[in-house]
């Protein structure tokens, strides 16, 4: 389907997919093996200037695109979802100080982050406070010009690997939710340091870490916007950074059709190409028409973020989770046509399967997607 | 110090495929890449440009769609580009094709250095680069591996043999044809790729190089391909069994047969 891109967009696909290719294709499986963080790439990717496409020109990067992003994503992703994140996460990480950011907390992050000198990391979820974020435990209490940060976040995307971190945190428990503020916290600050590093099903390339404050204080000048507003920068970050989650799933799951369907023609049964059996077409058929489908909700999310729109919950909302269970499915239904093979690590495909059930779950389950489309169809309603 | 890089656009030879019927290249929808081995002299020059403060140039003869080649080593952080394009340049081999490269470097002016890549991969002979300095009376290393030392008017660089390798000192201005050991070629950014779309491409052709057309195009081809074929599959080997006498004589006659 032509979606009408740009010069600029179509640039970023070729760029992107020719790194996808030549560079991120024949070590996914590597990293897939040894959990090593791709560092190797992330100089690719920073050479190639792709870490600029989410920071505004002003602060050393190439343009604030949601579509840009999510374009590069998906072609990423096609190669390695593990890979992908890493860089998808340091956006996630980026996006705060871009919203909510003063000039000055601008500059003296954004043009690091821009050149992929520094890379980055968003830290909400704890142990006991995923679905819930509303229940995060971890405190930053002010004393004088800084705040002292206690507590522990976990399955932090980046962890340890980035140099910013922006978390949320309590600045006032009595508030619930309204008590949440965010700050930026760099790697190397006394008191900030990082717990073990789990051992993932998938997209095993990316790093996946504790972060734990103990007494950690950062000056007051790495306060986000204002206190109390910890929830609402959250919720505005991922109302642009899911579509590109959704990206990614999306890249997961037309890498998988795509190694499906060359396996199909290749694949020799009852002496023909697997592909000339109607059972398979079929299925491939639907795989190719869910990826499309999944695109076209993505892509158009990501254009209504660009044109400025500022309510896109519910876009956002449905792009993250229609993306991420086509990318289940397909990845599952493309093993099927690996047959047995498919089961064996020794061919790409189980990895697509893995690496794409994580897309489900993060940045939100699908559960709370849900939850999110329900309550602005139910808003909607009442006006 | 200017350098020049001269690239040469080929099919690209991972992709294709064979007529069968009458073992031709099939041609059509063959992608049109940038010589491999010009790729490592690119990203050569541009490295020494980093290093260096240098302006460097490509050029390449070839047909109007060549310019997608100049664009591409634009993109990966050359500075100007000249695509070299005349018909009366067709059916140039390597004596016209480097006569014309040096017009062309002649016409661009001052210079300190031309690298090549160490042959073509279409063609193979290796031949250009030389070409190219012989006509312009420069001096001349082939299969550089590195660059060691770049000097006020002179370079010291490894030049790779077939065991080992020889360390070269050369007066500026020079040319080097490199081979693959060199380095990485990097890939174009995207802030290349936009300045790349937007450069402006210098075309020159016969009349701005004002060549003698003699010299250029076929008829400034002394070489001539007779023919185009397929070798002939190589004949299996025969072993000669028995005692040694008896070999000796059978093989004899053998070589006898075969002069006759």
């Amino acid at each position: 389907m032509d979606y009408l891109l740009s010069d600029e967009q179509k640039m970023i696909q070729e760029l992107a997919r020719k790194i996808a290719e030549e560079k991120i294709r024949p070590v996914a499986a590597k990293y897939d093996q040894t959990e090593e963080y791709p560092w190797e790439i992330i100089k690719q990717l920073a050479a190639a200037d792709l870490f600029g496409l989410f920071i505004p020109e002003e602060y050393g990067g190439m343009c604030t695109s949601v579509l840009n992003l999510c374009i590069a994503t998906e072609e990423l992703s096609r190669a390695c979802g593990g890979i992908a994140v890493c860089y998808a996460a340091s956006a996630l990480g980026t996006f705060p100080i871009v919203l909510f950011g003063n000039d000055e907390q601008k500059r003296k992050y954004l043009p690091d982050l821009a050149q992929g000198k520094k890379i980055a990391a968003f830290a909400i979820t704890e142990p006991e406070a995923g679905s819930d974020a509303s229940a995060i435990k971890t405190t930053a209490k002010k004393s004088g010009d800084h705040y002292i940060l206690n507590g522990l976040k976990h399955f932090i995307t980046n962890g340890g690997d980035a140099d910013i971190y922006t978390v949320v945190v309590m600045t006032d428990k009595t508030k619930g939710a309204r008590g949440a503020s965010s700050f930026i916290v760099e790697k190397g600050t006394p008191g900030f340091t990082f717990g073990k590093k789990e051992d993932k099903l998938g997209i095993r390339a990316s790093s996946t870490r504790e972060l734990v404050f103990t007494d950690c204080k950062i000056p007051k000048e790495n306060l986000l916007s204002k206190e109390g507003m910890g929830f609402i920068v959250t919720m505005k970050t991922f109302d642009i950074s899911r579509p590109g989650v959704a990206a990614q799933a999306l890249g997961i799951a037309q890498g998988a059709l795509d190694l499906a369907v060359k396996y199909a023609k290749e694949r020799q049964q009852f002496g023909k190409s697997i592909s000339s059996f109607q059972g398979i077409q079929w299925m491939l058929a639907d795989m190719a028409s869910h990826v499309e489908a999944a695109r076209a909700l993505v892509y158009a999310t990501a254009r209504m973020v660009d044109a400025g729109k500022t309510n896109v919950a519910k876009e956002s909302a449905m792009a993250k989770l229609f993306a991420s269970d086509v990318a289940m499915k397909v990845t599952t239904d493309a093993l099927q046509i690996f047959g047995g093979y498919g089961y064996m690590k020794d061919y790409p495909i189980e990895k697509y399967m893995r690496d794409a059930k994580i897309t489900q779950i993060y940045e939100g389950t699908n559960q709370i997607q849900r939850n999110i489309i329900a309550l602005q169809l139910i808003k909607e309603a009442i006006r | 110090m200017n350098i020049i890089v001269c690239i040469k656009q080929v099919p690209e030879t991972t992709e294709v495929k064979i007529n069968p019927e009458n073992n031709t290249l099939i041609r059509e929808g063959v992608k049109s890449i940038i010589n491999p081995f010009d790729m490592y002299a690119i990203e050569e020059a541009v490295r020494l440009k980093e290093k260096c403060d240098s302006k460097v140039t490509v050029i390449t003869m070839g047909p109007p769609q060549a310019e997608v080649a100049l664009r591409e080593a634009i993109s990966m952080g050359i500075d100007e580009g000249i695509l070299i394009c005349d018909r009366a340049f067709a059916g140039s081999d390597t004596w016209a094709t480097s006569y014309t490269l040096a017009a062309a470097i002649k016409k661009i002016g001052e210079f300190g250095l031309i690298i090549c890549g160490k042959q073509a991969s279409d063609g193979d002979t290796a031949q250009v680069g030389p070409g190219i300095s012989t006509h312009l009376d420069i001096p001349q290393v082939t299969y550089v591996k590195k660059i060691e030392e770049v000097k006020d008017r002179m370079l010291r660089v490894e030049r790779m043999m077939e065991e080992g390798y020889e360390i070269i000192e050369i007066p500026l201005p020079a040319l080097l044809t490199v081979v693959k050991e060199i380095n990485e070629p990097r890939l174009p950014s995207l802030k290349g790729m936009m300045r790349a779309k937007q450069a402006k491409i210098i075309t020159w052709t016969q009349k701005e190089l004002d060549l003698d057309p003699q010299q250029i195009g076929l008829c400034g081809s002394p070489t001539q391909v007779v023919k185009i074929f397929t070798p002939a599959h190589r004949i299996p080997g025969q072993i000669l069994k028995g005692e040694i006498p008896e070999i000796a004589t059978q093989l004899v006659d053998l070589l006898k047969d075969e002069v006759h």
